[in-house]
């Protein structure tokens, strides 16, 4: 028994039966997480990054324990998920982004004092602890106000709050910013550094799509897409596997044929799409000097160059580097669904 | 044990309130039930049936009350919450389940009570009855178990239709009318012959306004059983409706987790 670790998971597998309608008998299984291994350290920051469907919230689900995993084991601080539940509730909390809590008839306090009974809270810690969340959502002058007078992204940092009350040892956050302002998911995510720096002990998982989000949040990332992790370390490091290639992103007028790009030598990894009335195209190179190969190839095709930037790598340039494909790109073609 | 009174109280609360918040439960919880009763109650005048039918539709319009708050506030209600997502963070903490279904029940069945007893008590002015009742203590009984094997059933449902998913709602619409009819709300069950009634008795209401009639009229003589009688039988009821409910929460939970079906929304 390896106590060390707040989140452990050996050779997760997750499959879905999916079920057609109209009672045809085929029923295609769908593996959602394919063989995840993964440890998260106590008092880490640890970012899930992956497309719309690589499983992240899968994970999340087997690791709160509200869905079995198919095979493999999981343990959140050292006890197993499907073997003893309700000891793993004890410790955790979970927050999904686009999702609000209670009842609409019930005031803001009243709705998460009501969760707070649900993990015995006397009412004396649950009052302190609501109102400092409060003050913390920026929600306390709505205190008293119902529910169902909020607007979409106050009810989100309402649920946001209700995360946090029981003072959970692991929490777990899926996609918490998403649909929120710029500036209330700033102040969101320097709440949620602050909450595992200053709480020895404490571990924090978010899963995000947002590659700034977990470069500035996470001590580490793992990568995730379809069912599998690809990589995972610190941010530093995941972008240091890239040291020494040149990483240029080009916008030229549109064009049909992106594919000759990635095969022209010195082009380590490519990929190309679509986006707003031009066409992106993201390298990244062995040798700075491909590039004058790429400007011509670029001009041969008919197309012509609108912008052309050289920038320090970033995780979505690990992203491209690890699956071939740029995660807007996978986004697009599964038109994200989730 | 705490954590489970917190959770029932917990739970309890929004229906509470709701009763205080919701202005609307007066027109549809109490005037619209009274225009039914005194619907039966003219045709039971002019019909000249015997008086004491009036007492019997008014009891009977009383109890409608909880038979709709248990199809409509229970069983259907685990469905709902699956929609709004408070299913998957009441599966999510460290509590008793059955305590949640419990908090559900008993808010529906106090907040249900004032509207019960505000058709009973304007029913009887306007129709000027006089209730006379034979045993106080058998008539609390007959209420408690009625209750207790009602809102186990209740609860029961709630696990059953979250398994039929969108159909839960027309479930409930198809278990409301004939209910009122079968559980005899507005006549005497034993109208309705012996067997009829036997399979009636299967829906705890039935027997517990069958029992109450007997002991608020005792100048009727249209009781199906003795009191006593379905007093045992209504007890005997409320074990097993609870116990079968809360077998059944265990299979939901079960169900949800295995599949993966029941936490996720829209199907
Ligand atoms: N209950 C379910 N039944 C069948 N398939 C499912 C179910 N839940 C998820 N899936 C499938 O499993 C895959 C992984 O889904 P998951 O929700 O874990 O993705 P995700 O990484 O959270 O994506 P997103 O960024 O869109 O939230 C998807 O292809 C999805 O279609
Ligand atoms: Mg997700």
């Amino acid at each position: 028994m390896s106590h060390s670790w707040a989140i452990e998971t050996e050779n997760l597998v997750r499959i879905y039966k999916v079920k057609h309608k109209r009672g045809d008998a085929e029923s295609a299984p769908f593996k959602a997480l394919d063989g995840v291994n993964s440890q998260v350290g106590t008092g880490e920051l640890f970012g899930l990054l992956g497309p719309n469907g690589a499983g992240k919230t899968t994970l999340i689900k087997i690791l709160t324990t509200l869905l079995l995993p198919t095979s493999g084991t999981a343990r959140v601080d050292g006890v197993d998920v499907a073997a003893n539940p309700q000891e793993v509730r004890r410790r955790i909390n979970m927050v999904s982004g686009g999702d609000t809590c209670g009842y609409g008839l019930l005031t803001v306090e009243e709705n998460l004092w009501m969760f707070t009974q649900f993990y015995g809270l006397d009412n004396k810690t649950a009052r302190e602890r609501i109102g400092k969340m409060l003050e913390i959502v920026g929600l306390q002058d709505k205190a008293k106000s119902k529910s169902y007078q909020l607007s979409t992204g106050q009810k989100q940092k309402m649920n946001f709050a209700r995360g946090f009350l029981n003072d959970p040892k692991i929490l777990f956050l899926d996609e918490p910013t998403l649909g929120l302002d710029v500036q209330t998911s700033r102040v969101l995510r320097k709440f949620v550094k602050q909450w595992v720096r200053e709480r020895p002990g404490r571990t924090l998982l978010l899963t995000t799509h947002y590659m700034a989000e977990a470069d500035e949040l996470c001590d580490r990332v793992a990568i995730i897409n379809q069912g599998k992790i690809l990589a995972c370390d610190t941010p530093a490091n995941l972008k240091k596997r890239l040291q020494g290639a040149s990483v240029f992103k080009l916008h030229v007028t549109p064009l049909e044929q992106t594919e000759l790009f990635s095969d022209l030598p010195g082009v380590s990894n490519f990929s190309g799409h679509r986006r707003n009335g031009h066409t992106e195209l993201n390298f990244i190179l062995d040798d700075e000097n491909t590039l004058v190969k790429i400007l011509s190839a670029v001009q041969q095709s008919g197309a012509h160059l609108i912008s052309l930037d050289k920038h320090e790598p970033t995780l979505e340039d690990v992203f491209i580097d690890l699956v071939g494909k740029s995660l807007s790109e996978i986004e697009e073609q599964t038109g994200s669904v989730s | 044990m705490i954590l489970f009174l917190r959770t029932v109280l917990g739970r309890a609360y929004p229906r509470l309130i709701g009763i205080q918040r919701e202005k609307s439960w007066l027109i549809f919880g109490v005037f619209l039930p009274l225009l039914g009763v005194s619907a039966y109650v003219f045709i039971y005048k002019a019909l000249k049936s015997p008086p004491e039918f009036v007492g019997f539709v008014i009891l009977g319009g009383a109890m409608t009350a909880y038979w709709l708050n248990v199809l409509w506030s229970m069983a259907t209600q685990f469905y709902w919450e699956k929609e709004t997502g408070n299913l998957q963070l009441y599966l999510m903490a460290p509590t008793s389940r059955m305590a949640i279904l419990m908090g559900m029940a008993f808010g529906g069945l106090v907040s249900t009570s004032i509207r019960a007893a505000a058709i009973l008590i304007v029913g009887s002015l306007i129709f000027s009855v006089h209730f006379t009742v034979v045993s106080w203590w058998q008539l609390i009984l007959v209420f408690l178990f009625t209750m207790v094997a009602l809102y186990g059933l209740g609860m029961l449902f709630s696990s059953l239709f979250l398994l039929f998913g969108r159909e839960a709602w027309h479930l409930s619409s198809l278990l409301q009318e004939p209910i009122y009819f079968l559980s005899g709300f507005y006549f005497p069950i034993k109208s309705l012959g012996y067997w009829v009634s036997i399979g009636a008795s299967i829906v705890p209401i039935t027997l517990g306004l069958d029992a109450m009639r007997q002991l608020v009229m005792p100048s009727a003589k249209w009781g199906f059983l003795s009191v006593d009688e379905e007093l045992g039988i209504l007890l005997v009821m409320s074990i097993v409706f609870v116990f079968v409910a809360h077998r059944a929460l265990l299979y939901m939970e079960n169900l949800a987790r295995r599949e993966g079906r029941l936490t996720i929304r829209g199907q």
